[in-house]
């Protein structure tokens, strides 16, 4: 199976009922997967919109009606998306975004993998806010990652982003389906609670459009009610600061990874299509005092993972940018941090990886 | 005002002393009530700008979205749940500028919704800049020696893109407009409502009609019914200077989309 047909069977899986989307290379063919499955299943809808911006705006408006909704896109697309991703931050709309990167910027490379977004998820719609990403690496993590999105959409009712690139998009392996995904739907909002008043875990609980609860959703800095309050300095900076802290305070819940060798000395952290190339050398070439960490969550960046090596000399990242993920590791670290940028649409060789380990000997 | 549809709580309303969209907001909740639809399965949706604030003040579920994106959320609340009412409220900034590719491409699926265009021929929200509706001549900030492009006739852009209902008033033809909107409502498929009406501070206050009621009395004065027009006037004849079509421009059933299926 293909990567993008696995986003889409995952989504399916997890009981996605909304697709609204705009064809780009290389994401189109979630697109057309879920215009092929989507009519057969009642109460489903597929759609494609008239641009990015309509499918953003889509996919928020289902949502509220309590529908699992999903777009996907790449590059051009997503910047399209950033003023309504927004607006799912601040109204805590969940829904779930697949990117699969290209070459950028602007229209680039369209047919050649990238990780050039990874900044641009984070900070790319205006204002402060925190937002959920995976990062698969396999055809099998864009199944399971995808399905697993939706939960955490709606969990902490933000939207979530799968951001996988052309390589793993494009690429066909086997997989295995599970009869059925873990499906957690968000709380429900209490008789007699405000529909902005957040839980214990910063979150509110949820009331779908059409079940009476009467819901004001703005984008405007809004009170408890939904009430518009936009020019009072402390409600912005209560609401806002719980919009981050109900995701950042629970970054060691959200994280996802795996580690090899916690006794390395030379450790890579990797996301994506590089976790192969790590794997190859860690795992099979066996380079000694070598380890990984495979984040399959970037966002929240999890940063206490990289404690978890206490003998470390240096932290290596191979990344499909010119080292984006590489300074957030760097700021959260005292021994050198080594970017390994690779941008062009390649992926990184084991030798790269083997010479990068060689340098970084050297440099220490 | 309905009471029972109304948010007291919200009140005072950011809408200047003498603005249209107090009226127009009146007329389509009349209408509304008069569908008999649940209050909880109505929902109102809207963009950015003074318009865009009317669901706001509406005791429903809305959706005060981002400028000129209303109907795109409102294809996706109403594609998703098709049971549920869908009614939007826009300006022509909202809906012709920035809003403009959504508007024809919801005409053309012909989505079971109803739009309402507070039509003032200006921004209001950002204090007066020319909108796609604003007529040649006419000042704003933007166009400081009178607008130099020609204007967008709405109804016009909503008829040739496929709605199924699409009817012209002004905030001066109240009973006209709320048994427009209704009509809008119950009919399936996409429905445009357009509403000429009075912005006395950011249009008014530059274009002469400084007092409410002096745009209210241009309103009136030039409007021509459209039943009247085809009946009286010259083949071929041009509308005067400045005047109007009002009425109901269209009604027809195209395939639509988003119409429940036990409908
Ligand atoms: C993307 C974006 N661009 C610009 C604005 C600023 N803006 C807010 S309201 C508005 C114009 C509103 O005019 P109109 O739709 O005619 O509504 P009115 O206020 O006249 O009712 C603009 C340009 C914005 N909020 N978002
Ligand atoms: S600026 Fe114009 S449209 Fe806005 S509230 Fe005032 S009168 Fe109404």
């Amino acid at each position: 199976m293909q990567g993008n047909i696995a986003s889409a069977e995952g989504a399916l899986a997890a009981g996605c009922t909304f697709f609204g989307g705009y064809p780009i290379t290389p994401s189109t063919e979630v697109a057309e997967h879920m215009a092929a499955r989507m009519p057969k299943i009642k109460g489903a809808c597929f759609i494609q919109m008239e641009d990015e911006i309509a499918s953003m705006a889509a996919i928020i408006g289902a949502a509220w009606t309590g529908a699992r909704s999903m777009t996907a896109t790449s590059g051009p697309g997503f910047s399209l998306m950033m003023e309504n991703i927004g607006y799912a931050v601040m109204t805590e709309t969940p829904c779930v975004i697949v990117n699969i990167q290209r070459g950028g910027p602007s229209t680039g490379q369209p047919t050649m993998a990238a990780q050039g977004d990874m900044m641009q998820v984070k900070f790319g719609s205006h204002g402060d806010y925190s937002i959920i990403a995976l990062a698969p690496s396999s055809v099998q993590e864009c199944f399971d990652l995808t399905a697993k999105a939706f939960n955490l959409a709606d969990r902490f009712r933000t939207p979530v982003f799968l951001m996988a690139d052309e390589v793993i998009g494009h690429m066909r392996e086997k997989i295995e389906i599970p009869d059925s995904v873990e499906i957690v739907r968000p709380k429900t909002l209490a008789e007699g609670a405000l529909p902005f008043a957040p839980g214990p875990d910063g979150v509110p609980g949820f009331a779908a459009f059409g079940t009476g609860r009467h819901i004001p959703v703005t984008g405007l800095t809004h009170d408890e009610r939904g009430y518009p309050d936009t020019t009072n300095p402390a409600r912005h900076e209560s609401l806002v600061r719980r919009l981050i802290s109900k995701i950042e305070d629970a970054r060691h819940d959200i994280a996802d990874y795996a580690i090899v060798n916690e006794e390395a000395e030379y450790v890579f952290v990797c996301y994506g299509a590089p976790v192969r190339t790590v794997r190859e050398v860690v795992e099979r070439f066996r380079i000694p005092d070598t380890g990984y960490l495979q984040l399959r969550i970037v966002w929240p960046f999890p940063e206490d993972l990289l404690s978890r090596f206490p003998k470390v000399k240096a932290f290596i990242v191979p990344e499909m940018n010119l080292g984006m993920m590489a300074r957030e590791i760097e700021r959260h670290v005292s021994v050198p941090v080594i970017p390994v940028s690779k941008i062009g649409g390649d992926l990184h060789t084991p030798e790269e990886l083997v010479e990068a380990v060689r340098v970084a000997g050297g440099l220490l | 005002m309905r009471d029972d549809w109304f948010r007291e709580d919200r009140l005072p309303h950011i809408y200047c002393a003498g603005c249209g969209n107090g009226t127009i907001m009146n007329c389509v909740l009349e209408a509304v009530e008069r569908t008999g639809w649940d209050q909880k399965k109505t929902i109102f949706v809207s963009g950015i700008g003074c318009s865009s604030r009317a669901p706001g003040y509406i005791l429903t579920d809305s959706l005060h979205t981002t400028h000129g994106r209303a109907i795109a959320f409102a294809t996706g609340v109403k594609m998703a749940n098709p049971s549920l009412h869908v009614v939007v409220f826009t300006g022509d900034g909202d809906l012709a500028a920035i809003g403009g590719n959504h508007f024809i491409h919801a005409c053309r699926r012909n989505i079971d919704i109803t739009v309402v265009c507070m039509n003032n021929h200006i921004y209001g929200m950002t204090g007066g800049q020319g909108s796609p509706t604003t007529p040649i001549g006419k000042t704003s900030t933007t166009t400081p020696y009178g607008a130099d492009e020609a204007p967008f006739d709405l109804a016009e852009l909503a008829i040739a893109a496929g709605a199924n209902y699409v009817a012209r008033w002004t905030s001066f033809h109240v009973k006209q407009l709320t048994e427009s909107v209704l009509t809008g409502l119950n009919t399936p498929g996409f429905s445009l409502i357009e509403v000429r009406c009075q912005c006395p501070t950011s249009y008014g206050r530059r274009n002469k009609y400084r007092e409410p009621v002096d745009y209210m009395t241009y309103l009136k004065s030039h409007a021509v019914l459209k039943e009247k027009w085809e009946r009286t006037a010259a083949p071929g004849a041009e509308l005067p200077a400045d005047s109007f079509l009002v009425g109901e421009f269209v009604r027809r059933q195209r395939p639509v989309m988003g119409v429940p299926d036990e409908a």
